[in-house]
């Protein structure tokens, strides 16, 4: 049996990894795929917690973000592709009509 | 009616209050009805209540007619008395005021806000019947006050001039500080009566008696004497608060006559007479009382020689008159005080309104310089106002020499330094005869000074003359009183009074042939004086008009000096106004306002703008940077949640 620790160490880099990608790359669509992978990293963690605790509130847990990332991906989609039209770019950078 | 002894002073608030809320749209017909017929029926209606007062006996009237504050065991009420001294007080108030009210419809006639100087003179006529009428200290302090506010309105009444307005502050303001000390003396009468009743303060001295701490020369009774004493001078301007009296005389001349000369000044007098149990037991207010008023009654007395104003040389005179008034209190002989108060208000109400038609005829000039000859165009003027200067000067036989003689006779008497005293208002008595007597030579005798083609001397209307009348006939019947006296008859007068001022005063009851005769003896002295006096004014202002500038020139230094009033203003303005301005300019204002108060404010709303402005800078609009504050925030909140004393522990706890 793997101990829980390394679960949770794994879901630690992948979220990190998230993180990182979030705040450093400037393509649009990465920067949504990071978030993918900070939720699917929270995921994990959840899963992990459920098996060591023999509960299975984590893996309900994981049912409800899935189905929220779900939602999410689809609006976001959708804001990409209005500001991919609107900008002709994918680069966050230059999408700063609010800046000062 | 004494039932009913209310109305005589709702009365004339009753006349305020119509002209002062429906005057301002009524004819002038309308405005006198109202003012001169509340002040009129209230005259009626309290010689009526005198009637009856004397039909029970002269028993003590007393009533409560409500109460106004209950606190525990004290209670002040709305409580009227009426006893001897008030029956005095009441009938000059009313009686010389209705007079007042008819001059000053002549007077105030082609002036604008009629209605309003009525409404304010009613009002001022509502506060003196409660100040006279008021039963205990706190209600005589409600028309002691009332009667400062209407005063302060009266001065003001030319509101548009500065310097009349400045008068009325000035008025206003020191009569604080005299009003200051009053409150402070009731408070002590508090502490040590627990009630300010007068009935129940003075008739506890000849039941229990009072005990030794409260008498005795340092006792309380004598700083509650002396604080009233305080709150008296303010309000008679006795030394040294006089300074705002002379300055009142920007008001109208009605108000100079009724208020500044005829009662609301003489409510000292009334309210240290009315206190004479007290003071007679503390020896040391009363020295005190006998020196100031002897010492501004000759003080006054210098100024008024040398002033060419025709009010201010009034004005200096009724100082020096309320002096003698306190000197008579101050040795005990408080009817003689009182007598005067009553034979004052009529001369000088009269030689005010007198001044008052003078000015009226030579078109608003003040300066004695630009008047002279003015007797033979306006002879009824000049008739009653040389009663009234025979009267105050003490002429046998007016009024003024009855109770001035009598001040005279009881200072000469006095154990503390009587002599002293004597000599005083002897000197002071000569001043006066020459004063008045160089008044009326200026005003009326002499060369014209004045342009004929420009100013049209005309004689008053009789709305005017008619009040000079009659106060001309009080002023020379006033003093009779006392005529049988003089042939060893009795003193009318102090035998009416003496129920309330009770055996004080024993001189009187002596009535030996030596005490007779050496009143006899004082008597002609002070004719003699008043003679002198009469002479040397005209001899300087008749006889060799010339002699008098000379005099002025020989004598510069004190001429100038007493020409400045003794640089008393001068001095005040250096030694308090200016230090109070800076400590107001630079502390409080420059100091606590701007720098405390407008600071904080102002620092606040700039510390706001300045943090508003620090973080207007995390809003960069730039997705990347919400990003980041987005990861940090989280780390924040997780930080946080582990580091937290208590709170991350059961998420920990869980793990395991």
């Amino acid at each position: 049996m793997v101990p829980t620790s390394y679960y949770v160490v794994l879901s630690a880099i992948l979220f990190g990894l998230g993180v990182f990608a979030f705040i450093f790359k400037r393509n649009i669509i990465t920067i949504f795929m990071s978030i993918e992978l900070m939720l699917n990293a929270v995921n994990l963690a959840f899963v992990a917690f459920s098996q060591a605790l023999g509960k299975l509130d984590g893996q309900v847990f994981v049912l409800f973000v899935i189905v929220v990332a779900a939602a999410e991906a689809a609006v976001g989609l959708g804001i990409i592709i209005l500001i991919a039209r609107n900008r002709e770019t994918l680069n966050v950078e230059r999408v700063d009509l609010l800046k000062l | 009616m004494l039932e009913y002894l209310w109305i005589v002073p709702l009365l004339p608030l009753l006349g305020s209050a119509m002209n002062g809320l429906f005057g301002a749209k009524w004819p002038n017909k309308f405005v006198n009805g109202a003012a001169i017929g509340s002040t009129g029926i209230s005259f009626l209606c309290a010689l009526e209540a005198v009637r009856e007062f004397f039909d029970s006996g002269q028993v003590v009237f007393r009533k409560e007619f409500f109460t106004w504050i209950a606190a525990g065991n004290f209670r002040a009420g709305f409580d009227l008395q009426m006893d001897q001294l008030t029956v005095v007080m009441v009938l000059v108030v009313t009686g010389v005021g209705w007079l007042i009210h008819i001059y000053a419809t002549g007077y105030m006639a082609h002036e604008s806000g009629y209605y309003r100087f009525f409404s304010y003179l009613n009002l001022f006529m509502f506060f003196m019947l409660i100040l006279v009428l008021a039963a205990n200290y706190v209600l005589l302090f409600v028309g002691w006050e009332g009667v400062g506010l209407s005063s302060y309105l009266l001065i003001g009444f030319y509101f548009l001039k500065k310097s009349a307005a400045d008068a009325g502050k000035k008025a206003f303001i020191v009569n604080r500080i005299g009003d200051f000390g009053f409150m402070l003396g009731m408070f002590l009468l508090f502490r040590a009566f627990h009630t300010l009743d007068f009935q129940a303060i003075f008739t506890s001295s000849t039941l229990g008696g009072w005990p030794v701490e409260l008498r005795g020369h340092l006792g309380t009774l004598t700083f509650a004497c002396l604080l009233l004493f305080m709150g008296a001078c303010g309000k008679s301007a006795q030394l040294p608060l006089y300074v705002w009296l002379p300055d009142a005389m920007e008001g109208p001349t009605p108000v100079s006559a009724l208020i500044h000369a005829a009662t609301m000044v003489t409510a000292g007098v009334y309210v240290v007479a009315r206190s004479h149990v007290l003071f007679t037991h503390a020896p040391t207010a009363m020295l005190v009382v006998a020196i100031v008023g002897c010492a501004t009654a000759f003080f006054a007395a210098t100024i008024g020689l040398v002033q060419t104003d025709i009010k201010k040389v009034l004005a200096y005179s009724t100082v020096s008159q309320l002096g003698y008034m306190f000197l008579a209190c101050g040795v005990g002989a408080f009817s003689a005080g009182i007598f005067h108060l009553m034979t004052h208000a009529f001369f000088k109400a009269l030689l005010f309104l007198g001044a008052g038609s003078v000015i009226h005829a030579v078109g608003g000039e003040q300066d004695m310089n630009r008047m002279g000859g003015l007797s033979k165009k306006i002879p009824w003027t000049f008739g009653t106002m040389l009663v009234a200067t025979m009267a105050i000067a003490g002429i046998p036989f007016f009024a003024g020499f009855f109770s001035k003689d009598a001040i005279l006779f009881a200072a000469f008497q006095s154990q503390n330094g009587g002599r002293v005293l004597y000599t005083f208002g002897l000197l002071t008595a000569l001043l006066t005869s020459f004063y008045m007597f160089r008044l009326i030579f200026l005003t009326f005798r002499g060369n014209q000074r004045f342009d004929e083609r420009k100013v049209h001397v005309h004689e008053s209307p009789w709305s005017m003359l008619g009040p000079l009348v009659v106060l001309a006939v009080l002023s020379v019947v006033g003093g009779w009183f006392a005529l049988p006296a003089f042939f060893s008859g009795p003193d009318y007068f102090s035998n009416f009074l003496a129920p309330v001022f009770g055996g004080h005063e024993s001189v009187e009851a002596a009535g030996e042939a030596a005490v007779h005769q050496l009143e006899l003896i004082l008597a002609a002295v002070a004719v003699s004086a008043a003679v002198i006096g009469l002479a040397v004014a005209w001899w300087l202002y008749l006889k060799k008009p010339e002699k008098a500038d000379g005099l002025a020139k020989s004598l510069q230094p004190a001429y100038t000096t007493l020409l400045n009033k003794y640089y008393v203003d001068e001095i005040y303005a250096a030694v308090v106004v200016k230090p109070l301005l800076w400590i107001s300019t630079n502390v409080l204002w420059k100091g606590a306002d701007v720098a405390g108060i407008d600071g904080a404010v102002n620092g606040i709303a700039d510390g706001a703008i300045a943090i508003g402005d620090g973080l207007r800078h995390t809003q960069s609009g730039n997705t990347r940077s919400y990003a980041v504050w987005v990861v940090v925030g989280a780390i924040v909140i997780i930080g946080v949640i582990f580091f937290w004393p208590s709170a991350g522990r059961p998420v920990i706890g869980m793990v395991h």
